[in-house]
C-alpha cells in the first residue's frame, strides 16, 4: 500500500511539471493558434538561470524573480521577431519557426551558460517528509502548489481581469476583438510573456528536483505536449489534468508494469487521445471549418 | 523551367571547397562537443587542445610541431564519419583521437581500417576493441570491467543478490547488458532489473520495486549524466540503507555536488583522477594525475573530468608511439603503439599488445567511496 | 487559427503549365518525369567531375539520400499538405530492416526490400486513423508514431543493438560496380548509387504530380470538402500519399545504412524528422529541386560551419526561422520569383 502511495507521489511531481508546461502551452494557442514548440525552453531558461544567479551568491528569493522574468523577456522576445513577423503563416511554416526558435535557444544557452548540468537546494531543504509510509521531498509540495497556484491565477486573470478577457477575445476572433478596441497586439504579447513566464516558474521550482541543463528542453516539451492533448487543447484545467494524469500513468507503469517503455506512454497517450477522442478530455469539439 | 534551372545553378554553386590547413604533423579528433553527449565531448576537447599547446611549447614531437583539427560531431554517426573522412582526406592527418560515443566510434572504425590510419577510441563500449580491429584502441576502460570490478567488490562484502538500475542511454544500456552478462561469472545473482530514462526527473516507483525485491543485497545503477544523481537522491529519500554502486561514469565532483548528502557511503570504480593527494608516493600515476589537474585547473579553472582524462592518455599514448616509431607513416605508428607497455597515464597503466587494444586490466580501476563530502579508495 | 493561408499549392500545376507553355514541340517530346531525371542526372555528374577527392564523395552521397528522403516529404507536405513530424521513423524502419536482415540470414537486397515493405504497410495501417486528423493533431500525432519507432529501436536491444546502434554488414556498392567491370572507390561508387536512386525518385515523384492522381493529392491541399465534392475518395488519396512517402523515407534509410555501415536509433529521432520537413521547406515543399536544394544546404552547412560548431544550433534555428518568415514558400520558389521580377 505504501508502495502504490510512493507510486503516486511520484506521479504527480513529475506531472505537475508536465501540468506547468501544458498550462503554458494552451495559454499560447488559446491565444495566437500557436503550438509552440520551444516550451520546454522557458522552464530550462527559468532553472538555468536561476542556477547561474544562486550560484553566484544571489539570494533564492530575489534570483528566482529574477529566472523568471528572464523567461519573460525571452517570450516576448519570440513572439515579436519570431512568430508575429509570419502572420498568417501556414502551419508547417508555423512548427519549423518554433521548432527552429526551440534550437536556438538551445544554441544560445550552451553558449550563454554552459553544456554542465546544475542543481540548487531546495527552497525549504532537502529533508523529505514522511507521510503514510512513503516519502515526499519538501520540494515536490513546492512544484505541485506552484502548479496549482498558476492554473487558479489563469483561471482568475482569464476571467475576471480586462487584460485577461482580451486575450480571450483576441484568441476567439482577433478581426472582432481589435474592431471593439481591445489592443490585440498587446495581448499577444502578454500571453507569450505569461507563457514564458509559467515555463520559467516550473524551471525554477523544479530544478532542485530534476536538475538542469541546456538540453533537457525538448522531451519535457514534448511530454508537455501529450498532457495538453490529453487534457484537451485550450482548456487550462485539462492542462492541468491533463498533466497530472501523465505523470501518474507514467508512475505506474513503471512501478508496476515496465520501467523499460515508462516513456512510452506518453506517447502511446498522445495516439489513442487523438485516435480516440481528439478534443481530449475537457476540450472543445473540434470543427472543420470549411 | 526557370525554377529548375535556378535550382540546378544553386545546387552547384553551393559546393564549396574546404581548404587544408598546412602543418607538421598532424592529428584530427571528432569529438562531440555539443549535443547530448558534451558531457563527455566538451572536457576531451579541451584537454586535447591544452596538451598540444603544451607540446607545442616544448618544442614538439622529434622538433616537429603538431597540429590538432578537432571536429563536433554532436555524438552523431553520420557526421563522425563524414569528419573521419575530412580528416582522413582533406587535412590528412596521420593519427585520430575521438568518438566520445560508442556510436560514433563504432560508424568511423571501419573507415581507419580502409586507410590504415591509427585510431584511439575514447568510448567505453567493449565492442570496440572485441573483436580486436587493426588499427582501433582505445582509452576508457570498458563497461565490462567496470561491472567484473564491482561485483568484485560486492562479493567480497559477502554479499551477492543485486538489483540494477539502468539509464536507458548508450552507456547505461550497454554497461547493463555487460553487467547481466558477467554476473554469474562473478558469482553475483540479478534479482531485479529496472530502468529510466536519461532526463527523467524521478525514479522513486522504480527503486521502491527494487527495495521490495526478496532478498535484494545491494543495487548497481549503470548510466551518467544526471540520472545517477537523481537515483542516489531518490535513494536517500527512500531511506534505503543498501549497499549502493555507481558506474565509472559519474566518477567526478560534479556528481558529489549534484548528489549531495546523498552520495554518502556509496561506492564506484574511479580512476586515480579522483584521489590524487591520495596516491602513495611511488604510485607510477601519482605524477601524470597531479599534473593534469594543475595543468587543467590553471588553464581553464575547473577540475578536469574522468572524460578528458581519457584524452590525456590518448594523446600522451599517440605522441610517445610517434616518438618511438621515429617516423609518421600511419603504420608505423600503429605499430609502435601496440608495443606501448607499462605507460602510466591517468586513467591507469597501459600496455597494448596486437590482441588487447585496450591496455588496462582491473587493476586500473579503484574502488572509491563517497565519505565526508570527497573521495576514499577503499582497501582492496 | 492560424495554420490557414495559401502555400505553394498551386506551384507544381504551374510548373507544369509554364513548362508547357514555351517551346512547346520540345517539351512535349520528354515528358517532365525524363527531364527531371535527366537533370537530376547531369547534377550527378557534374558532382562526380568536380569532386577531388572522398570527403566530397561522402558528402555528395549524403545530400542524395537525404534528396530522396525529402522528396517523400513533398509529396506529403508539397502535394497534399500534410505535416509529419514522425517521418523519421520510416527512414530507420528501412534502414534497420537492412541491417538487421543479414544476422537471420537474409540477404541484404532482401532484407533492404522487407524494410521498405515493412515501412510501407506501416504506413497504410497506421495512415487510417491518423489521416483523419488534420492541421497540428495530425503533426503531433505522427511525432507520436515516430517517438515510438525510436523507442522500441532504442529498448530492444537484443534485435537492433540499443541505443549505441549495430554494424550493417551487406553490399557494397563498390561490388556493384565490379559486375561490369569499373573500378571504383567505396565513397564514389555509393555517391553514384543514391545519386542514381535519388533522380529515379525525383523522376517518379514529378510524374505523380502531373497524373490523375497527383492532381487529386493538390486538390486536396486546398480543400478536402471541395475536393470530396468532386468526387476524390480523400481518405485514399491521402493514405496513398502517406505511404508513398514513407516508402521513400525507408528506401533512403536502407542506402544510408548500407552506406554507413553502421546505424543508431537516433537516424527515428524527433531531430531527424525535424530536420527531413525543414529540408523539405528551406528549400521548397512543392518540388522535388525544392527537395535537392533543401538537403544540399542543411547537409553541407554542418560541414561549413565547422568553424562555428559552438554556434552551428543557433545559425540552423535562425536559419529556420528567418527562411519561414522572409521566404516561405522555399528558396527555389523565392529565388524563382526574383528572377521572374527581373525579366518583367
Amino acid at each position: 500500500m505504501s508502495e502504490l502511495l510512493q507510486f503516486l507521489i511520484s506521479g504527480i511531481t513529475v506531472g505537475a511539471i508536465y501540468a506547468a508546461i501544458a498550462l503554458g502551452f494552451t495559454l499560447i494557442y488559446n491565444a495566437s493558434g500557436v503550438v509552440n514548440f520551444a516550451q520546454g525552453e522557458f522552464v530550462v531558461i527559468g532553472g538555468m538561470t536561476a542556477a547561474a544567479l544562486i550560484g553566484a551568491g544571489v539570494p533564492v528569493w530575489i534570483a528566482a524573480p529574477l529566472a523568471v522574468i528572464a523567461g519573460m523577456l525571452v517570450g516576448v522576445l519570440l513572439y515579436r521577431l519570431a512568430i508575429r513577423p509570419a502572420g498568417q503563416a501556414p502551419l508547417v511554416s508555423l512548427i519549423i519557426i518554433t521548432i527552429g526558435a526551440s534550437i536556438f535557444l538551445r544554441g544560445a544557452m550552451q553558449a550563454v551558460f554552459d553544456k554542465q548540468i546544475h542543481r540548487y537546494d531546495g527552497f525549504s531543504g532537502d529533508a523529505p517528509l514522511r507521510v503514510g509510509g512513503a516519502t515526499i521531498l519538501p520540494q515536490s509540495l513546492w512544484i505541485i502548489g506552484g502548479s496549482v497556484a498558476v492554473f487558479a491565477f489563469l483561471a482568475w486573470f482569464l476571467n475576471r481581469t480586462r487584460a485577461g478577457r482580451g486575450i480571450r477575445a483576441t484568441a476567439s476572433n482577433r478581426m472582432a476583438a481589435a474592431l471593439v478596441g481591445i489592443n490585440t497586439g498587446r495581448a499577444m504579447n502578454l500571453s507569450f510573456a505569461l507563457s514564458a513566464a509559467i515555463g520559467a516558474l516550473a524551471g525554477v521550482l523544479a530544478t532542485p528536483v530534476t536538475f538542469t541543463s541546456y538540453d533537457v528542453g525538448v522531451l519535457m516539451a514534448l511530454k508537455g505536449f501529450s498532457a495538453t492533448m490529453l487534457g484537451g487543447v485550450g482548456s487550462p484545467l485539462g492542462a492541468l489534468a491533463g498533466g497530472l494524469l501523465i505523470g501518474l500513468i507514467e508512475a505506474l507503469t513503471a512501478g508496476y508494469i515496465s520501467s523499460d517503455y515508462k516513456d512510452a506512454s506518453a506517447f502511446i497517450v498522445i495516439l489513442l487521445v487523438l485516435f480516440l477522442r481528439p478534443q481530449g478530455l475537457f476540450g472543445a469539439r473540434i470543427m472543420e471549418r470549411v | 523551367m526557370r525554377r529548375q534551372a535556378v535550382a540546378a545553378g544553386v545546387s552547384a554553386l553551393a559546393i564549396l571547397a574546404a581548404a587544408p590547413a598546412i602543418a607538421e604533423i598532424r592529428i584530427g579528433a571528432s569529438l562531440a562537443v555539443t549535443g547530448p553527449a558534451a558531457f563527455l565531448g566538451d572536457p576531451e576537447a579541451k584537454t586535447l587542445e591544452m596538451l598540444v599547446e603544451e607540446l607545442n611549447a616544448n618544442g614538439g614531437i622529434n622538433g616537429e610541431e603538431v597540429e590538432l583539427i578537432v571536429y563536433d560531431d554532436g555524438a552523431d554517426p553520420n557526421k563522425a564519419r563524414t569528419f573521419a573522412t575530412r580528416l582522413i582526406e582533406e587535412d590528412e592527418v596521420v593519427a585520430v583521437i575521438g568518438g566520445s560515443s560508442t556510436g560514433a566510434t563504432m560508424a568511423m572504425a571501419p573507415l581507419f581500417a580502409d586507410y590504415e590510419i591509427p585510431f584511439i577510441s575514447l568510448a567505453g563500449a567493449v565492442v570496440i576493441v572485441d573483436p580486436v580491429q587493426e588499427f582501433v584502441f582505445k582509452t576508457p576502460h570498458t563497461d565490462r570491467m567496470a561491472c567484473e570490478k564491482i561485483f568484485a567488490d560486492i562479493t567480497a562484502r559477502g554479499l551477492s543478490k543485486v538489483g540494477l538500475i539502468s539509464g536507458t542511454d548508450g552507456f547505461g544500456a550497454s554497461m547493463r547488458e555487460q553487467c547481466l552478462d558477467v554476473a554469474e561469472g562473478s558469482g553475483v545473482e540479478i534479482v531485479a532489473d529496472e530502468s529510466y530514462g536519461a532526463t527523467d526527473s524521478d525514479m522513486t516507483p522504480q527503486l521502491t520495486n527494487i527495495a521490495a525485491t526478496d532478498g535484494i543485497e545491494a543495487i548497481v545503477n549503470p548510466g551518467f549524466g544526471q540520472g545517477p544523481a537523481v537515483v542516489t537522491r531518490n535513494y536517500a529519500q527512500l531511506g534505503l540503507e543498501l549497499p549502493f554502486y555507481q558506474s565509472h561514469g559519474v566518477a567526478s565532483d560534479a556528481f558529489l555536488d549534484l548528489a549531495g548528502e546523498a552520495a554518502e557511503g556509496l561506492r564506484l570504480p574511479a580512476t586515480p583522477l579522483l584521489i590524487p593527494d591520495q596516491l602513495a608516493e611511488d604510485d607510477p600515476q601519482r605524477q601524470p594525475v597531479q599534473d593534469y589537474i594543475a595543468a587543467y585547473e590553471e588553464k581553464y579553472g575547473e577540475k578536469p573530468s574522468t572524460f578528458g582524462g581519457y584524452a590525456y592518455d590518448a594523446f600522451h599514448l599517440l605522441v610517445d608511439a610517434i616518438e618511438r616509431a621515429g617516423s609518421t607513416d600511419p603504420v608505423d605508428i600503429r605499430d609502435a603503439l601496440e608495443a606501448t607497455e607499462g605507460h602510466a597515464g591517468v586513467t591507469g597503466v597501459y600496455s597494448f599488445t596486437p590482441e588487447d587494444h585496450m591496455g588496462l586490466d582491473l587493476s586500473a580501476f579503484r574502488i572509491l567511496e563517497v565519505a565526508d563530502g570527497g573521495w576514499k579508495p577503499v582497501e582492496e | 487559427m492560424a495554420g490557414q493561408g495559401t502555400t505553394a499549392a498551386t506551384a507544381p500545376v504551374d510548373t507544369a503549365r509554364r513548362a508547357h507553355a514555351g517551346n512547346g514541340k520540345a517539351r512535349a517530346l520528354i515528358g517532365p518525369g525524363l527531364r527531371t531525371f535527366l537533370i537530376f542526372a547531369v547534377l550527378v555528374a557534374l558532382g562526380a567531375l568536380i569532386f577531388p577527392s572522398s570527403y566530397f564523395y561522402r558528402v555528395g552521397t549524403l545530400v542524395w539520400i537525404n534528396t530522396l528522403a525529402v522528396t517523400g516529404i513533398v509529396v506529403l507536405l508539397g502535394y497534399v499538405g500534410l505535416v509529419s513530424l514522425g517521418h523519421a521513423g520510416f527512414f530507420a524502419i528501412g534502414a534497420y530492416a537492412t541491417a538487421i536482415g543479414p544476422n537471420y540470414g537474409i540477404p541484404s537486397p532482401l532484407a533492404m526490400a522487407g524494410g521498405v515493405a515493412l515501412a510501407g504497410l506501416l504506413a497504410l495501417v497506421v495512415g487510417r486513423p491518423i489521416l483523419r486528423l488534420s492541421g497540428y493533431y495530425l503533426a503531433i500525432a505522427t511525432l507520436g508514431l515516430g517517438m515510438l519507432i525510436w523507442m522500441v529501436l532504442s529498448k530492444e536491444a537484443w534485435l537492433t543493438g540499443g541505443p549505441d546502434g549495430m554494424t550493417v554488414s551487406g553490399m557494397n556498392a563498390r561490388n556493384l560496380f565490379k559486375l561490369v567491370g569499373l573500378k571504383l572507390k567505396s565513397a564514389e561508387a555509393w555517391y553514384w548509387v543514391a545519386g542514381f536512386v535519388a533522380a529515379i525518385g525525383a523522376a517518379i515523384a514529378v510524374n505523380l504530380a502531373n497524373s490523375p492522381s497527383g492532381r487529386a493529392l493538390r486538390a486536396i491541399h486546398d480543400s478536402d470538402v471541395a475536393a470530396r465534392s468532386l468526387g476524390i475518395d480523400v481518405a485514399r488519396a491521402k493514405s496513398r500519399a502517406f505511404v508513398i512517402s514513407a516508402i521513400y523515407a525507408a528506401v533512403a534509410g536502407a542506402l544510408l545504412a548500407l552506406a554507413n555501415g553502421y546505424i543508431t536509433p537516433e537516424t527515428g529521432g524527433f531531430m531527424h524528422s525535424v530536420e527531413m520537413v525543414t529540408m523539405a521547406v528551406l528549400g521548397g515543399a512543392a518540388s522535388v529541386f525544392g527537395a535537392l536544394v533543401g538537403a544540399l544546404i542543411l547537409t553541407a552547412l554542418p560541414q561549413l560551419l565547422t568553424v562555428f560548431a559552438d554556434y552551428e544550433h543557433m545559425v540552423l534555428g535562425a536559419i529556420m526561422v528567418v527562411t519561414m518568415i522572409a521566404m516561405r514558400r522555399g528558396l527555389v520558389p523565392f529565388i524563382a520569383d526574383l528572377w521572374n521580377r527581373r525579366k518583367s
